[in-house]
């Protein structure tokens, strides 16, 4: 089939092919265009390894960024996920309200109480659809639960983007900055990551937690101050959380970032006098994109439970914040009389630590250039009956 | 190479060293020991506060309790928890045994079961069994371990202890179980359709008696083994052992492997004598498996031929399952006398505690008493941790079977298992040395969790409790705990990797 192929491939098109063939990025082509040797050669070596026909023929002329979200959509796990996640996070932000705007359920202030209908059972049917008074029922003094989830599903959501920024910044700049000096600020800065990522990060977690919710007290803080902090706790927590969690991601950027300084590109825009703030940023920082924004939706995903295990133990979130980690605490002891105050909020952990685990999978599969897609049987079918085709056809044009 | 340990274990000793103190002064902010005092109504509130500054030194900086604390630790005086006025060494004492305990156990049956199951999604790469197994590990990498601890709580424990006071065969879970039994194998063994149909008929009806065996008989009243047990686990081992590590026509292997399990069963009626008689210890455990392996190695030995050292480990693997399974005869024996004591009242798997107190009774009753303790919080720890496992072997054992050497080693006419036990697996296994160790500290922060909803006295709770109520001594000591336990297992991780890899160099 290759060398029926041969001949219609014009030279035009030779150093476009030569970009997708190595799957390298722009600046590496643009300085160093011996990187891939023009002409027949070359175009021997990447046929005979399976390429430029494919998965291959799909990405052609497309850009690094296009080839990546392609493979992104395709994936079908990702997209369950993307589509979980936002459906939830649509639910929780409408139906509470965020940012000043009340939400559409009734109960706005979730922190009060009511007369128990129904013995605090839950109202919530799915044939025909209806919330009822109480969706996802009572607790014992009649607050009500959907609100307290919905709320909770916001504590966590922020807590997530909020950690996730934090330990994103703190992670990329003390891996680039290791990885790109490397010598003693490089064994200074390693130091300190070994020295945060020794304990368990639950235990950094649940000391950071326990010292934003005695400060208030203990250093005798004004009461608009107390307030300020009472109320912004989860965004507080965020932070803590985020200077524990950067660790794996630095470490994963430093060794990114060594391999990366010592290729041809990085040699070329130091010679051309870049200085190293537009290497880091402009040169390297781009090709370590794909690491970085995988574990970064990988860490997010840890962050949901951990924060849910943090107020779950008492060091994290706590009242009159609500937060699903928190719920779940404070009616374990409830479990046998009212099981629904149990069941929500360690779904709606599971649905968003697993739908972001999935667009991180996703994620991970659209960066890496060795993902293959097995087609299915039937476009095999598909494609040899095709071949065959096209083979007969040949055949009855040159008879 | 020992200029390497030296120098790592001077760096592991100074980060310690910082780690404490930085987490001295973190704790001495985070921490507010007066805060029961501050919103006293006591009338002598401020004598109290004076009190308690006396006591706890808070009058001095942090910098010199810190100092104090040092040198009373290098006494080997880890100070008091204060608000109970327990000394830390006291508490110390049974709560690390019981963590390492708790997480050793999780980590090596999570450890065994991811892997295998890793690697068999590997090996059938991209089939519904392979996404089946990834969608779960999914779902458990997900799944908060609170959540899963409180459910085992409410429907594992309880209902167990309800069947074995009433039982009453529940079909449909018998028959899911059956299914997914025989699903999985189905998708594990099964290649074609029709090998994939046989499998899980087979393993459907296996399952299937098995329980009904199980729950019918009574069985599962009067669990036992018995030396017809042994015997047949014995065969079975010798068996499986040879099939997967040296072949089933490595005739010396297989033999040395039976006559094993032969000897294992000839000495069951002589080891029961020994439970008799002598009373046994930990220790006493230890060196019965360790003579049981020597023998299996000269077994081995014996049989030898061209190729020693297969049969020599065939025959230690088997040696090593039986004695575990002569242990587990001589704990079941126990069962009927633990059932009817009055601290357990029938009702065995126990939701609370790492043993029951004033239970009485023997090593052995002990023993069982320490698995019935341990069974919920293991699973709890193993359900979490067995995904990561399985994920990681998966994509080390796809990385592994795409090099040239598999194909060298296919094309050079090897069988697959060969091809597959003795060339891929061996070198999927080694990332584990490095990742092994460094996972047993995230375990041990899972059992920070663990302990605190199962109420065990393990350093977790203690960790916990101390924290909630500013003691900072027992925090300390568990501090410098677990951080010495990361660094030697980091420790632990480099060295393995850098004895079992040839590219790595340890020198540098």
């Amino acid at each position: 089939m290759s060398t029926d192929d041969k001949p219609e491939r014009t030279p035009a098109e030779e150093p476009e092919f030569g970009s997708q063939l190595g799957g390298q990025p722009d600046d590496a082509i643009d300085v160093d265009p011996l990187a891939t040797p023009p002409g027949e050669a070359a175009d021997e070596a990447a046929f005979g390894r399976g390429e430029g026909v494919g998965d291959s023929k799909e990405v052609e002329g497309l850009s690094q960024g296009q080839i990546v979200w392609s493979r992104f959509i395709r994936h079908k796990g990702a997209m369950g996920g993307m589509i979980v996640l936002g459906l939830v996070a649509l639910l929780s932000l409408t139906s509470m309200g965020a940012f000043g705007i009340p939400g559409w359920w009734r109960i706005q202030n979730f922190n009060s109480s009511g007369n128990v209908i129904n013995g605090a059972a839950p109202t919530l049917k799915l044939w025909p659809f209806t919330l009822g008074e109480h969706p996802f029922g009572q607790d014992d003094i009649g607050r009500d639960n959907f609100a307290l989830v919905m709320k909770g599903i916001q504590t966590s959501l922020l807590v997530m983007v909020v950690l996730g920024i934090i330990a994103l910044l703190i992670g990329v700049a003390v891996g680039a900055l290791s990885g790109y000096y490397r010598g003693k600020i490089d064994t200074a800065l390693m130091r300190f990551t070994d020295l945060v990522i020794t304990l368990p990060v639950i235990v950094m977690g649940a000391v950071l937690g326990k010292l934003i919710n005695t400060l208030p007290d203990k250093m005798g803080w004004s009461y608009d101050v107390t307030q300020a902090i009472r109320d912004n706790l989860p965004l507080l927590l965020a932070i803590m959380l985020g200077l524990v969690l950067w660790t794996g991601l630095a470490r994963l950027v430093r060794s990114e970032f060594l391999t990366l300084r010592e290729r041809e590109f990085v040699d070329a825009a130091r010679v051309a006098g870049a200085s190293d703030w537009r290497i880091i940023s402009k040169h390297i920082l781009p090709n370590a994109v794909g690491v970085i924004i995988v574990n970064t939706t990988l860490m997010m995903a840890a962050a949901v439970t951990l924060e849910a295990a943090l107020s779950f133990l008492g060091f994290g979130v706590k009242a009159p914040n609500v937060s699903l980690g928190m719920l779940i605490s404070q009616y374990q002891g409830a479990f046998a009389t009212r099981p629904w105050l149990f069941w929500w909020p360690g779904l709606f952990i599971i649905l968003i630590a697993l739908s972001i685990n999935f667009i991180g999978d996703g994620l991970r599969d659209a960066f890496d250039p060795r993902t293959k897609r097995i087609p299915s049987q039937r476009q095999m079918n598909k494609a040899m009956a095709q071949i065959l085709n096209d083979n007969t056809e040949k055949a009855g044009a040159a008879k | 190479m020992l200029r390497f340990i030296a120098r790592r274990l001077a760096i592991a000793v100074g980060l310690l060293l910082v780690l404490s103190v930085l987490m001295y002064w973190l704790l001495d902010i985070a921490m507010d020991p007066l805060d029961d005092l501050r919103t006293s109504p006591a009338l002598n509130r401020d004598q109290l506060i004076e009190l308690r500054v006396l006591q706890l030194n808070l009058d001095q900086p942090w910098y010199v309790r810190y100092w104090h604390w040092l040198t009373n630790c290098f006494q080997g005086n880890f100070g008091t928890a204060w608000r109970t006025g327990q000394s830390v060494n006291s508490l110390l004492g049974g709560a690390a045994l019981t963590s390492i305990q708790l997480v050793f156990a999780a980590t090596v049956i999570a450890l065994l079961l991811g892997v295998t199951i890793g690697l068999l999604s590997a090996l059938r790469q991209y089939t519904t069994f392979d996404y089946a197994i990834t969608f779960v590990s999914f779902v458990l990498y997900a799944l908060p371990i609170f959540w899963v601890a409180v459910l085992l709580k409410q429907y594992l424990a309880i209902g167990v202890n309800d069947y074995l006071n009433n039982p009453v065969m529940n079909w449909p879970v018998v028959l899911g179980i059956s299914v997914i039994a025989g699903l999985f194998w189905a998708g594990a063994l099964g290649t074609d359709l029709k090998r994939q149909l046989i499998v899980f008929g087979g393993a459907f009806a296996i399952t299937l008696g098995t329980l009904c065996y199980i729950l019918l008989s009574g069985w599962i009243l009067r669990p036992q083994i018995g030396i017809v047990g042994i015997a047949i686990i014995g065969a079975a081992a010798a068996y499986a052992v040879t099939l997967i590590f040296s072949g089933i026509n490595n005739k010396r292997a297989l033999y040395s492997a039976l006559t094993t399990a032969v000897v294992g069963v000839g000495t069951y009626v002589g080891v029961q004598w020994l439970f008799y008689y002598v009373p046994m210890n930990e220790l006493w455990l230890i060196g019965l498996l360790l003579v049981a392996i020597a023998i299996a190695l000269l077994i081995g030995w014996l049989w030898g031929g061209p190729d020693r050292a297969v049969s020599m480990r065939g025959a230690a693997v088997v040696a090593v399952i039986m004695s575990v399974f002569v242990y587990v005869d001589r704990v079941l024996q126990g069962w009927q006398t633990y059932m009817n004591m009055s601290a357990i009242n029938r009702r065995p798997i126990a939701t609370i505690g790492s043993q029951t107190p004033n239970l009485g009774g023997d090593f052995w009753i002990a023993q069982l008493d320490k698995w019935t303790h341990l069974l919920l919080p293991t699973i709890a720890l193993v359900l979490i941790s067995f995904a990561g496992y399985t994920r990681y072997q998966r994509g080390s054992m796809l990385e592994v079977m795409n090099q040239d050497y598999i194909r060298t080693a296919r094309a050079k006419g090897l069988s697959e298992r060969i091809v597959i036990v003795r060339h891929a697996l061996r070198n999927a296994l080694l990332p584990l040395a490095s990742i092994v160790p460094v996972d047993f500290i995230t375990m041990i922060g899972g059992a920070v969790i663990t302990e605190t909803i199962f109420n065990w006295a393990g350093m977790g709770r203690m960790f916990v409790t101390s924290l909630a109520q500013s003691e900072p001594d027992p925090v300390m000591i568990y501090i410098i705990i677990t951080g010495g336990l990361a660094m030697i297992a980091n420790l632990v991780a480099d060295f393995l990797y850098g004895i079992l890899d040839p590219r790595i160099r340890v020198n540098a």
